[in-house]
């Protein structure tokens, strides 16, 4: 049976999931109901100098029928007086001991004030740290959040005052509105943070009403830019969660469109040793981690994972530079015409969006007759034609209908940066390497 | 003068459940969710089913999108009856049957719901999509006001000829205003859109019936063209003894009176016999069951198999409590009182099929039984309008008596064009509608203005 718990920073916590600094951690009520529901662990809604918030705070891109698939907030720190936050989290640790309760933390750039929030902190009896450097919106323009997050060498000057006071693991939270993340990540090691959090919000406005010119989240007709996270943002998350695993040596928090075990799986498998979530929560409820606990350990007790370290990471040694991949590795479409429903998305798609490799229904050919004795008008791929390009098979709506073959071309694997010192040592266009910018 | 057994009336509250829309209007939130699923197929398999090719994805996505003005301009565009072609057409047998849906193993998407959405939307707020084409000084007369003349008149507006309808009936839509069950669509809905034809500029002539009010001489000086979409003419008779009896009716002589005026005041037998087995027969047999009929018989002298009401149809009756009387040959309307007061029939059996490959069905001897009814209603067909094609000189008919057409769908006479039932014998509302328009550009190009495409939006 698959065993969930995961050391983190010496911090034993009873599984990878975690709640992230949000509304969802405002309260000792929340945070003990949801461990109450099963979250291992919880980041306390940040905490600093009380602010006052606007309404409305959110906004919300639904798509194609679906709900909140892409989020945004334009919410601030706890807006809770100081005292009570801490004084809340020491009720919390009473009785759940074994969770582990995070303070989130942001305040002034001066190494007393985070001296004295981080000893009230651990003296509420925090488990850790984590140091608010990502948040995109209103605490920047103050010099906070991103404002810090954004800049190497700040990133390290204040880590390394926090570690100046901090008996518990410390964890930097890293904005992504950057242009390279993994060199704020490398910095808040050099400040030496015990651990990195990533990925905080990016920066979004969710939209415009076009009756009133209104953007989105509304506050009297005017809105700001705010923070997007939620299920669009995954793939960004996955991305910069990998460079950064791969860049640093201390544990990776992932954070990013994490809605259940598999989203988190997949963190895991980049490099993530646990996972906060924020945005799922805010929609389904605290309920959602009994599948996320359920679903991870059922897909390890199928694939023989005993502990989540058995395949944390496990998708690393495969992100590769696109200079590694073999330009010889060749796949073309493959159409099923019994599982076919003749919609020809396929067709149109490779024609006007990509490499016009498929042939449309012709009367002649390809077609078959649907239980109404209508046409159904199975499209043919040109096999010579077909680059392997994916599109089809993506666009189809029908599982398995259109799958990509292996086609055997007799070729050797050969990388573009084989094929560039074939060419000579320079290449046509060879891409710099990673090293030669530094 | 009144039934043998009249049917108990029935609360206002019952008429009105009765005959309730049978497919009651999407709210936004329904249509988006069906809009949704929608897979916008290229080159889509119901856009090539419907007889007027509406652009089925492209009106859908139109919905998905919030555009429900240009959705509904996307429909009208290619049939102006989109609203009740919507309702009434059997979708089952043309778009929704031809839905990639089915062959992924899911309901069809909704598309006759979906059309009426977006219609209704333009409908219900008057917006005008489309307007009359610059005045060419050609005047064209519509005679009939179906379906097959409304397109027909609709396209030619905006082509720019001036239009004139003339009608016989008190009330335009033909069939939709007068011959379509109820709770599939109201005469008020049908003349909804007779008003959108109308503010194109389409001039109307109820109650006048071309040949007697309105000699065609006068017509063919008055017009550069005649277009002739009057459909077909009275339910044909059973030619058995009794049929003069108080109480025998033809189908759409009863389906009329469910149009036009108080379900309440509609006079019901208790038991009730339809003889036929066609959409308007079940249009009859569900009409009379929710009127408050207490027995209402089918009877159709072949088998379950041979009827040509479609399945979905069928199910309505079915549904409805109808008794099916197969392979039933009504012989003879007993009267009492010069009312009718039972039905003789005799039992068939089915022999070799005939030249159309329905088998022939044999009167069993001895088989004779009474049933005990109130109402007969006679749904065998209609028959040609052949009294007034035949006072068109110059119309070449065929033995079945519609009106052979060509390609322009001109008739023997240069002058006249005619579409719809009259010519095809009998289909759908929306073939009329695609014969109606195909018919105003056959007009057009004889009329010596080609043009590729109609000027469509305003």
């Amino acid at each position: 049976m698959a065993d969930l718990r995961v050391k983190f920073c010496g911090l034993e916590s009873p599984n990878p999931f975690w709640l992230a600094s949000g509304p969802p951690t405002n309260t000792a009520e929340q945070v003990m109901r949801a461990f109450d529901a099963g979250w291992g662990g919880a980041v306390w809604k940040t905490i600093g100098e009380p602010i006052v918030n606007v309404s409305s705070r959110y906004g919300a891109m639904d798509y194609n029928g679906a709900k909140v698939i892409g989020f945004n907030n334009i919410e601030l720190i706890s807006d809770r007086p100081i005292e009570d936050n801490f004084r809340e989290i020491a009720a919390v640790k009473k009785h759940y001991p074994k969770n582990l309760v995070i303070a989130s933390l942001m305040v002034e750039t001066k190494r007393e004030t985070w001296h004295d929030f981080v000893r009230r902190a651990e003296d509420a009896g925090s488990d850790a740290l984590e140091l608010n450097f990502g948040c995109p919106h209103g605490m920047s323009e103050r010099g906070m959040g991103a404002a810090v997050g954004q800049v190497p060498d700040y990133t390290e000057m204040i880590t390394s005052w926090v570690k100046e006071a901090a008996r518990t693991p410390v964890i930097v939270k890293l904005t992504p509105n950057v242009t390279d993340i993994s060199r704020i990540a490398e910095a808040a090691e050099r400040g030496g943070a015990d651990a990195v959090s990533l990925i905080n919000t990016i920066n979004s406005l969710m939209g415009v009403d076009l009756e009133t010119f209104a953007p989105r989240p509304i506050v009297a007709g005017k809105s700001s830019h705010g923070g997007y996270c939620g299920p669009a943002v995954r793939p960004i998350a996955l991305h910069l969660v990998s460079s950064v695993a791969k860049k640093v040596r201390i544990p990776v928090c992932g954070i990013g469109g994490i809605g259940n075990w598999s989203d988190a799986a997949e963190h895991i498998a980049c490099g993530a040793s646990t996972v906060q979530v924020c945005t799922a929560a805010m929609h389904y409820g605290f309920r959602i981690v009994e599948d996320m606990a359920d679903g991870l350990a059922q897909y390890m007790d199928g694939h023989g994972y005993r502990t989540i370290g058995d395949f944390r990471g496990r998708a690393l040694p495969n992100v590769m530079d696109w200079g590694d991949l073999d330009l010889n590795y060749k796949i073309i479409a493959d159409i099923n015409r019994e599982l076919c429903i003749g919609c020809q998305l396929c067709y149109i798609a490779c024609e006007d969006g990509a490499h016009q490799c498929i042939e449309p229904y012709n009367v002649a050919g390809n077609g078959k007759h649907n239980a109404n004795g209508k046409g159904v008008h199975v499209p043919r791929i040109m096999n010579d034609e077909c680059v392997g390009c994916n599109l089809c098979a993506l666009v189809c709506p029908v599982e398995n209908c259109i799958t990509m073959k292996q086609v055997d071309n007799g070729l050797p694997p050969m990388s573009w940066k084989d094929r560039a010192k074939q060419l000579g040592a320079a290449g046509e266009c060879a891409p710099p390497t990673a090293g030669a910018s530094r | 003068m009144s039934l043998q057994h009249i049917a108990p009336k029935l609360t206002p509250e019952q008429y009105e459940r009765n005959f309730a829309d049978i497919s009651p209007r999407m709210t936004q939130q329904q249509a988006l969710v069906e809009a949704t699923r929608c897979l916008y197929c290229f080159d889509a398999p119901c856009t090539q089913a419907c007889p007027t090719h509406i652009d089925v994805p492209a009106f859908i996505k139109k919905i998905f999108t919030g555009n429900l003005r240009g959705s509904a301009r996307v429909i009208l565009s290619a049939n102006i009856l989109g609203e009740s072609c919507g309702r009434v057409c059997p979708t089952e047998e043309l778009c929704e049957g031809a839905c990639v849906m089915h062959e992924r193993g899911e309901k069809p998407i909704e598309i006759g719901r979906l059309q009426r959405h977006a219609v209704d939307y333009v409908l219900d707020r008057n917006i005008a999509l489309f307007r009359a084409g610059a005045s060419n000084g050609k005047l064209v007369a519509c005679v009939g006001a179906g379906p097959a003349s409304l397109a027909s008149a609709a396209e030619l507006a905006q082509r720019g000829y001036d239009v004139t309808i003339f009608d016989k009936n008190e009330l335009a839509g033909g069939l939709g205003t007068y011959g379509i069950a109820a709770y599939k669509t109201r005469a008020k809905d049908s003349l909804r859109e007779v008003e959108y034809v109308r503010q194109l500029g389409v001039k109307f002539r109820q109650e006048t019936a071309v040949g007697r009010d309105f000699p065609f001489a006068d017509l063919e000086k008055q017009f550069d063209a005649i277009f002739i979409g009057v459909g077909l003419g009275d339910t044909s008779a059973l030619r058995l003894p009794g049929e003069e009896l108080r109480g025998v009716y033809g189908a759409l002589e009863f389906i009329a009176q469910t149009k036009s005026k108080p379900l309440h005041e509609v006079e019901i037998g208790r038991r009730v016999a339809c003889i036929g087995a066609g959409n308007t027969a079940i249009d009859v047999v569900t009409a009379a069951r929710r009127l408050g009929a207490e027995t209402v018989y089918l009877i159709y002298r072949r088998s379950e198999r041979e009827m040509s009401a479609f399945p979905y149809e069928y199910d309505l009756a079915k549904k409805d409590g109808v008794v099916f009387l197969w392979q039933t040959q009504p012989v003879r309307i007993v009267g009492q009182d010069s009312a009718v007061a039972g039905l003789e029939c005799r039992r068939t059996r089915l022999g070799a099929p005939h030249a159309r490959g329905k088998r022939e069905p044999e009167v069993i001897p001895g088989s004779e039984f009474t049933l005990e009814v109130d109402m007969v209603v006679r749904a065998v067909g209609q028959k040609p309008a052949t009294d007034f094609l035949r006072a068109v000189a110059g119309l070449e008919l065929r033995a079945n008596g519609t009106v052979v057409t060509n390609e322009l769908h001109q008739t023997g006479h240069p002058k006249y064009f005619a579409a719809g039932d009259c010519a095809n014998g009998g289909k759908e509302v929306v073939d009329a509608v695609a014969e109606g328009m195909a018919a105003a550009r056959g007009i057009d190009s004889w009329l010596g203005q080609p043009r590729g495409l109609s000027p469509r939006q305003a």
